[in-house]
């Protein structure tokens, strides 16, 4: 199955509050509160690391999740998100966060 | 050639040259302002204002729309049609001889000039009371209108529906506003240091509870009056609320509609 690769939009306004990722949606004005998992996924989204990278290193790895459920609520999160525009999503990775995929590795 | 009638509205500090040919406009205005009346000398901001006579045209149920083309916000509702030039700091608008369109052509101006400032105008009674003003923010029906009704004498009104917030230093600061709710008050036009913005909730006693930042901003987010469809815009609503609720201290005040409730705010 390949992989998918998500980056950050710059469509949006993301700010740290009482311990809290708070992000919003420039474009249609979504307001998201991100949890602490939801939280080191979002800073994962580099554009470039595949996501079951991401799954395993800054979810599996710093909380006890169990794989698969790890998998399936990052994909959901990765989904729920890219539906405002606030995650970016390829099959490829990503030139930069702002210009979206580039060409396949 | 026409002669114009000026006025100049002075709402949180800014005063708005208001340009109009018809001299029963402009006293229309006067009686509407009365309390916000600057000196015209100096105006920071100007508006044109086209009077037209009613037609379908002005008069249809469509919504407010503001949008950023060439470098001008396009004002659009129903009843008006308006252009502001943010560089030049100034617009026109075209409506009917009424007072309820430039009223709500002042709102937005100020709300896009205040964003530019880290301020906004909120859904929200404000008071001032011993020198620190107090905001009371929440939906329709949430008790703004009931809580200024039960303000004791000590307390100026600023507001019983539209709060006006500017920055001021570290802090912030409310001013009064002639937007009026359903107690058809207009605010005192003075100003004060903010000291505590509440969430209104009706409740069986009077208590103020502590709310999260995270919240706080998703609560104030969800009450400033925005009416841009604007990526930029939207940036800094969003960094002027997370600063506000950094800066301000934010509660919830649960009360019974009686005055005891000002017993809390002090």
């Amino acid at each position: 199955m390949s992989d998918r690769y998500i980056a950050r939009s710059t469509e949006i306004a993301a700010r740290i509050l009482g311990g809290e990722m708070m992000i919003m949606s420039a474009v249609d004005s979504t307001f998201f509160t991100l949890n602490e998992v939801a939280t080191a996924v979002w800073q994962a989204a580099d554009g470039r690391t595949p996501l079951s990278e991401i799954v395993v290193r800054a979810v599996c790895d710093q909380f006890e999740v169990d794989p698969e459920v790890a998998r399936a609520d990052v994909d959901a999160f990765v989904d729920e998100l890219s539906r405002h525009g606030i995650l970016l999503v390829s099959d490829r990775p990503f030139d930069n966060a702002s210009s979206g995929p580039g060409e396949a590795a | 050639m026409s002669s114009s009638h000026e006025i100049a509205v002075e709402i949180g500090g800014m005063p708005i040259l208001v340009r109009t040919a018809d001299p029963s406009f402009r006293e229309l205005l006067a009686s509407r302002y009365a309390g916000f009346i600057g000196a015209s000398a100096e105006p920071s901001f100007e508006l044109d204002v086209d009077l037209v006579p009613p037609s379908p045209e002005m008069a249809s149920d469509e919504d407010v729309r503001v949008e950023m083309q060439g470098g001008q916000w396009h004002l659009r509702r129903g009843d008006f049609r308006a252009q502001w030039d943010p560089r030049l700091r100034r617009g026109r608008v075209r409506q009917t001889a009424n007072p309820y369109s430039i009223d709500s052509v002042l709102r937005i101006v100020h709300t896009l000039v205040l964003a530019r400032e880290g301020g906004f105008l909120l859904h929200a009674a404000s008071a001032i009371r011993q020198g620190r003003a107090f905001l009371f923010s929440g939906v329709s029906g949430a008790g703004k209108t009931t809580i200024s009704r039960l303000a004791p004498p000590d307390a100026i009104l600023l507001s019983d529906e539209i709060s006006y917030v500017r920055r001021a230093g570290e802090g912030y600061s409310a001013c009064g506003t002639p937007f009026a709710g359903e107690l058809a008050r207009v605010g005192e036009n003075c100003s004060a240091p903010i000291g505590t913005l509440y969430f209104l909730a009706q409740g069986p006693e009077n208590r103020i509870e502590p709310v999260n930042p995270a919240e706080a901003a998703r609560c104030l987010l969800r009450n400033v009056l925005f009416f841009a469809e604007d990526a930029e815009l939207v940036k800094l609503i969003f960094r002027s609320a997370c600063e506000f609720v950094d800066r301000v201290p934010v509660q919830r005040l649960t009360f019974v509609p009686d005055q005891r409730v000002w017993d809390l705010i002090q």
